[in-house]
């Protein structure tokens, strides 16, 4: 084990998969010479050369073409987005070509690609850069998702989603990069997509969360413990396919769901497992699923209103204690 | 405009009928959704009952004074122009109230009342069992009980002429799942939750609210007239509700009793300097009892447990029943989360509980959920007895007066302050030796006071 950064341990996976396989390469803006808007690709130009390590034109659509088309010839591209708002300028390629080739071509062609880069809000960076974009890809039949939150996720689920024979949407966090801890040295450490985690044990309410908000319902956790809520959370970390069995396993264990993210509640990813956990432990649910999700509006510049429309501890609380009824007496 | 039929509302879960204390709007008078329409007194406290439509109250079928099953058609509201008679026709007459159980006098001395055994000359007579029970009243949606200073969405009006039997009642799945599971009757329970939603809790609490409950008024005694060998006294719905509650505790409950005698000599100065304390809220021994048992019940989750049939139920919170003398019976508001609350806040708020108690002010909801309960006689110079458990509680802890006694010390005879108590265990959730640890680490607690404060 060693401890680094969510940044360094994605960077640590990249080489290890590089070193590992000399089909994976790696392709965006600002990759090689810059080193990643964020540092991720740092130092990979330097020791795997310019043929794996691609700058390209700001051209999203055209060099995740360029990805998917590679991908169809047997490379296994990992294709950077600045920030995934961008993706939006490849939807067509992702959706209508990666996540469909391996059907439209009778199981003749298939995309292992990954697409990665940080997305969800971070600091004032107003409505085009905070999106939770992973809502855009994990609708679309033919497409894995995974938000990793901490940095051994990240390592274990990157080179997990370089080993898949899938496209990958792998969303990343600029509020995480910073994050550190211990991250497993083994160069065959992966975590298999589609495998929630348990973050913490507790009785009285399961609290689903990932990313930024897992963190956030870390602490209101820790502040419910005081009030005598023992409160569980349930990290998905890949978002399609998602482990259900694991977070209707711990509903039916503590009989209350609460669902939190930062994105916009309608048709968020609150309504898939409130809908799935009702389908599914119905018998076993105290009340109804909770969701704390953004408020429905752009993510304003402001920082108060920044603050305002987004889940906070204290909006997880109150979620936490009306499915609890202690609201109140 | 709507006829709104007034029915006698379901305002606990052990209710079964409720008497009209007195009606606060006339015949005649306008009503809207809200108001208070009269004061009913059911089995736990007096409650006032709120129209659940507008209009005029046409018709009042039950006067005050008069009790009624759960259901009853007691009034009408409807506009001054609406034809009544068709929903008052249909009013069936009162089925006789809830009959009382026999009472079961033998049980008395074990009742975890801190009530004083009356004289009891009528046991003498032959009491028939009660007579049969009228028709169930028609099911219908239960009813929240207003509470004050929170208002709650009320339940659609009860609309139109014809019955309303299929009514459906609220909860949540997972409540319905233990009630069908451990036989409940959902109608008969009082939801705790949003809109009177029946959550777990309040299953679970079913058959734990001890029997309880005030009548307006203290049996009346005659004054012995020469001659009489004995009179028949009617039950309050209180002394009926115990008398039909405490046999399914004792019969079905397999129960053993540990004794233990606690030094109370620290506690008691302990207490003393509290108290001199300016400023500090007084502090009871009872409430150096409820904490001592609440941070012992932490240690030893076996006795906080509830038998469930196919397992037992440990709990993880301690919800303390405190076991209120009232007048004619008692009452055993909960006092939840007792672990987690300092001696001070246990004080204030058994004390605030205790007021309104004998004041009928509680609210229903603070009569159930206890995990544990205490019975303390020791106002009464009672040196030691024992208590009948709550289901479905495990156990109860009958605690005795301190008593000033001759001790041996080291050097010699001394004078030391001793307390008896006794905790009555259903042998089904543990054992003998579990009750014994558990009171030894209560007596530890109480002998070394200070352990109370930390």
């Amino acid at each position: 084990m060693a401890v680094m950064t969510y940044r360094e341990a994605l960077n640590v996976a990249l080489r290890e998969e590089m070193t590992r396989d000399p089909r994976v390469f790696v392709i965006g803006e600002e990759v090689g010479l810059y080193e990643g808007a964020y540092k991720v690709t740092q130092g990979l130009l330097k020791d795997f050369g310019p043929k794996r390590v691609v700058d390209t034109p700001i051209a999203e659509s055209g060099f995740t073409g360029v990805g998917i088309g590679a991908a169809m010839t047997g490379l296994r591209p990992v294709v950077e987005m600045m920030t995934f708002n961008f993706a939006l300028l490849a939807l067509d390629q992702i959706v209508n070509s990666a996540a469909k080739l391996l059907y439209m071509s009778g199981g003749q062609f298939n995309v292992p690609i990954v697409i990665r880069g940080p997305g969800g809000p971070a600091h004032q960076l107003a409505a085009q850069h905070s999106q939770s974009m992973e809502v855009y890809f994990y609708h679309v039949p033919g497409l894995k998702v995974v938000r990793p939150s901490t940095p051994a996720d990240a390592k274990g689920l990157l080179k997990a989603a370089i080993r898949d024979d899938n496209p990958v949407i792998f969303i990343e966090s600029e509020t995480l990069y910073n994050v550190k801890g211990e991250v497993p040295d083994d160069a065959d450490f992966v975590i298999p997509l589609g495998q929630a985690i348990v973050r913490r044990e507790g009785t009285d309410v399961t609290v689903i969360a990932y990313m930024g908000m897992m963190y956030r319902a870390m602490e209101a956790a820790e502040e419910l413990a005081k009030e005598g809520i023992s409160v569980e959370i349930v990290d998905p970390r890949t978002l399609r396919p998602m482990d259900t069995d694991t977070i209707i396993g711990s509903v039916r264990k503590t009989h209350r769901a609460v669902v939190v993210e930062a994105g916009a509640g309608f048709a968020g990813m609150g309504s898939e497992i409130a809908a799935f956990v009702t389908e599914h432990a119905f018998d076993d649910l105290d009340a109804p699923v909770e969701r704390v999700t953004g408020a429905s509006a752009p993510m304003p510049y402001a920082k108060n209103l920044e603050k305002a429309k987004t889940p906070t501890k204290d909006k997880i609380m109150d979620a936490v204690r009306r499915v609890c009824y202690t609201n109140g007496g | 405009m709507a006829v709104t039929k007034v029915q006698m509302p379901k305002l606990s879960e052990a209710m079964e009928s409720g008497k009209i204390i007195k009606w606060l709007k006339k015949e005649g008078d306008p009503i809207q959704s809200g108001d208070i329409l009269a004061e009913v007194e059911t089995d736990k406290a007096d409650v006032e009952m709120e129209a659940f439509g507008n209009g005029i109250l046409r018709k009042i079928l039950v006067a005050a004074g008069e009790k009624a099953a759960v259901g009853t058609l007691i009034g009408v509201i409807a506009d001054a122009n609406d034809d009544i008679a068709g929903v008052v026709g249909q009013a069936t007459p009162a089925p006789p109230p809830a009959a009382a159980a026999p009472a079961a006098s033998s049980e008395e001395s074990r009742r975890p009342a801190a009530v004083p055994p009356h004289p009891r000359r009528e046991d003498h007579a032959e009491r028939s069992p009660s007579p049969s029970r009228g028709p169930e009243a028609p099911a219908r949606p239960v009813a929240p009980a207003p509470m004050a200073g929170r208002p709650q969405p009320a339940p659609a009006p009860v609309v139109g002429a014809g019955g309303d039997g299929g009514g459906r009642v609220k909860a949540s799945p997972l409540a319905r799942k233990i009630a069908a599971q451990s036989g409940v009757d959902l109608k008969l329970v009082q939801g705790s939750g949003p809109g009177g939603r029946i959550v777990r809790r309040d299953v679970e609490a079913v058959g734990s609210a001890p029997a309880a409950t005030p009548s307006a008024a203290a049996p009346q005694r005659a004054a012995p007239q020469p001659g009489v060998e004995f009179e028949d006294v009617a039950l309050t719905s209180m002394r009926a509700a115990i008398a039909k509650r405490m046999p399914l505790s004792k019969a079905p409950v397999p129960h053993f009793y540990v004794t233990s005698e606690i030094a109370m000599d620290a506690a008691w100065e302990l207490r003393e300097q509290l108290n001199g304390l300016e400023g500090q809220s007084k502090i009871s021994v009872n409430d150096l009892v409820v904490r001592a048992c609440a941070l012992a019940l932490l240690q030893h989750p076996g006795i906080n447990a509830s038998f469930q049939g196919e397992s037992i139920r440990v709990f993880h919170r301690v919800h303390m029943g405190i076991a209120v003398a009232l007048e004619e019976g008692l009452i055993t508001p909960v006092l939840r989360d007792a672990h987690a609350k300092s001696l001070a806040q246990i004080a204030g708020e058994s004390r605030d509980l205790a007021e309104r108690a004998r004041q009928r002010k509680l609210r229903t909801q603070e009569l159930s959920g206890a995990t544990f309960s205490i019975s303390n006689l020791g106002m009464f110079d009672v040196a030691d007895f024992s208590a009948i458990i709550n289901p479905p509680e495990g156990a109860i802890l009958a605690v005795g007066s301190v008593r000033k006694v001759p001790v041996v010390t080291e050097s010699g005879l001394g004078v030391g302050r001793r307390m008896a108590v006794t905790l009555s265990c259903d042998h089904r959730v543990m054992d003998g030796a579990m009750g014994a640890r558990f009171l030894q680490d209560v007596k530890r607690l109480l002998e070394e006071p200070l352990r109370l404060l930390v």
